[in-house]
């Protein structure tokens, strides 16, 4: 009940500043006039953030553990620095020294790129950090703030949410423009969407660190910022749903109809996995409204479609955009895209239960959660021999871009991932390989193998495009960053293969008494080796990932390495 | 609401809605008036920079 009186309010807040945004709008058009700012946008977002200030003084004053104390805090500041922002862009407005006349509003779509970049590496670093504490516990440093259990969602969420889902906002924004030909007109509306994200990240990044957490899994931020991030999330998806009914054309592309499905899912998802009630309306503990295997199921019924909504859905409207456009080439077929999608959509949300095989959840619901998943392999595959194909009559071009050959391989990724998974699915494979480390391995395939090289692709061709350079500045540095991330993915992988195989078999050894082979940590010792190959591949892959963040600073500033160009000059023709 | 008339609707309603529902999605992807509408949109990601 709690839950629904603060939801409502702070829904209203978000309206309002959509509203405010298409308030300017109105008076752009009304004064005739579109380098003319109208006063009434800020107006209403200065008096959001004066709100927002007073609530977070309001929540520290009264504050009843020190997490909420220190989160009311960095409300207030963000309130204050959001305060600071609106008076500068309302001063470059009236000046005009921001041209509001573009075709598109590319702004906070550059913020974008920069944020997935900035957090991509965060999220990479902490990941190798964890990493190497499995393999050397001595790295845990014996204090709370540096554990393992605290890094692990940390890192789940960094990558994810801050750095997968910066790259969704970013090109979800851009595709939508491009492909609707319409300009996203709520301004405010995107930069609220924008910064209100990055607070999100930073409430559940230093929560964590300082031991607030719900402990669901992907979902481990408290109640306070689980209100946050919906208020968020719906101003994000009528930020969409407006610059889509601006389009030019009726039809509404493929891609769109995937990020409209990420968006919309992810909401109600996040909405019910999340239901709980505040121990007090000023601290950080709740008790989730659910129990027992309800809660379970319902953990892993959101569980599993963050996968397939937020790493699936979401990525596969980049797929649709981004493949094409590098290839140069139309959609392989368009009635397969349609086809993809809704088979997609109609079965991704059943197959939950499999992460429950063998537990206090009913069987009936197990096999369904086991025969959807593999079911599953119909659109997964269907999909990905749509945007491999989207390649034909461009094939040669993956010898000379190495971006194209990113999003390619990436598409070959989600193939042998989509794979996996429904094999995994499977009880009888699924009694061998839960609680091992194949489950990691398989996540990490999809993870960095689809959604990171699909977005590193995204961003590779985002940022001349955004900020107007005529090439990246250099190539080769994409290749060196493609084959060195490759041979991190192919060695964390085969690494966790092994020891999730092993690990999985020597839980299940008996001897010829009926006793257990093997003690628990003698499997933890067989595993060392794996865990610092796996390190080792986890490292190649953040060096990868910071040359590609010198490449796009240096294409940012609008540098261009001198290099052979890979294209084979043309050959002259033959004088006669 | 017992767990019997939940899982009686999805049986039989909530089966036959999802079905009829996917049934008409792939009927409008394979309907040959959309064809040159499908082709078009196709091209779509290669019409703006």
């Amino acid at each position: 009940m709690s839950f629904r009186y603060l939801l409502k309010p702070s829904d209203r807040v978000a309206c309002a500043w959509i509203a405010a945004s298409k308030d300017s709008e109105r008076e752009l058009s009304m004064s005739g006039k579109a380098n003319e700012a109208g006063m009434g946008a800020p107006i209403v977002v200065g008096a959001c953030l004066a709100f927002g200030a007073i609530l977070g003084l309001g929540m520290a004053s009264k504050a009843v553990d020190s997490g909420i104390y220190f989160h009311g805090l960095l409300f207030f500041v963000a309130c204050l620095a959001g305060g600071v922002a609106l008076i500068g862009k309302v001063s470059r407005d009236r000046s005009g020294a921001n041209d509001r006349n573009t075709r598109y509003n590319d702004g906070v779509i550059r913020a974008g790129v920069i944020a997935s970049t900035f957090w991509g590496i965060i999220g990479f670093l902490v990941g190798l950090t964890i990493a190497l504490q499995l393999a050397f516990p001595e790295l845990n440093f014996d204090t709370p703030w540096t554990n393992f259990g605290r890094l692990r969602p940390l890192h789940t969420s960094a990558v994810i949410f801050a750095f997968g889902g910066n790259v969704l906002i970013a090109t979800s924004f851009f595709v939508v423009q491009r492909t609707c030909q319409a300009k996203m007109e709520a301004e405010y509306g995107a930069w609220f969407v924008f910064w209100g994200y990055q607070l999100f990240i930073v409430f559940a990044a230093t929560g964590y660190v300082l031991g607030i957490t719900q402990s669901k899994e992907y979902a481990e931020p408290e109640w306070y910022v689980d209100i946050w991030l919906t208020i968020v999330w719906v101003a994000y998806l009528l930020v969409f749903l407006d610059t889509l009914r601006r389009r030019k054309e009726p039809h509404i592309y493929v891609a769109n109809w995937f990020y409209l499905a990420f968006i919309v899912t992810v909401a109600m998802l996040h909405i019910v996995n999340n239901l709980a009630v505040p121990v007090s309306m000023f601290g950080s503990k709740s008790y989730t409204l659910l129990s027992g295997v309800q809660d379970a199921l319902t953990q892993w019924w959101y569980g599993h479609n963050a996968v397939g909504f937020f790493l699936t859905a979401g990525f596969l409207g980049i797929m649709y955009y981004f493949v094409p456009k590098r290839a140069e080439r139309p959609v392989y077929s368009y009635r397969l895209s349609i086809i993809h999608f809704w088979s997609l959509i109609f079965l991704y949300i059943w197959a939950g239960p499999h992460h429950l095989h063998y537990t206090a959840l009913p069987d009936w619901a197990q096999t369904l959660g086991m025969t959807f998943s593999i079911m599953l392999w119909m659109p997964s595959w269907g999909g990905m021999i749509n945007g491999l194909m989207t390649l034909s009559g461009a094939w040669d071009k993956l010898r000379t871009d190495p971006v194209l050959r990113m999003l390619v391989v990436s598409i070959a990724f989600y193939g042998m991932s989509t794979f996996e998974g429904p094999l995994m699915a499977i009880k009888a494979v699924n009694a061998l390989s839960h609680y091992t480390d194949w489950t990691i391995g398989h996540v990490h395939s999809g993870a960095l193998g689809w959604v990171a090289f699909v977005s590193f692709g995204a961003l590779y061709h985002l940022t001349p495009v955004l900020w107007k350079r005529d090439r990246l500045y250099s190539l080769a540095l994409v290749n060196v960053h493609f084959w060195i991330a490759t041979i991190g993915i192919v060695l964390y992988i085969t690494a966790m293969w092994v020891s999730g195989i092993l690990q999985g078999l020597m839980w299940r050894a008996y001897d010829n008494l009926g006793f257990l082979e093997y003690s628990f940590v003698e499997t933890v010792e067989a595993m060392h080796p794996f865990y610092v190959i796996r390190a080792l591949g986890g490292g190649m892959f953040v060096i990868g990932a910071l040359i590609m963040a010198y490449n796009l600073i240096r294409t940012i500033r609008g540098d261009v390495r001198d290099e052979p160009s890979q294209v084979p000059a043309a050959v002259p023709a033959a004088s006669s | 609401m017992t767990y019997q008339t939940v899982s009686a609707f999805a049986q039989t309603y909530g089966l036959a809605a999802l079905f009829i529902m996917f049934t008409v999605a792939v009927t409008y992807a394979l309907w040959p008036g959309n064809r040159a509408k499908f082709d078009r949109a196709a091209k779509t990601p290669l019409e703006e920079d």
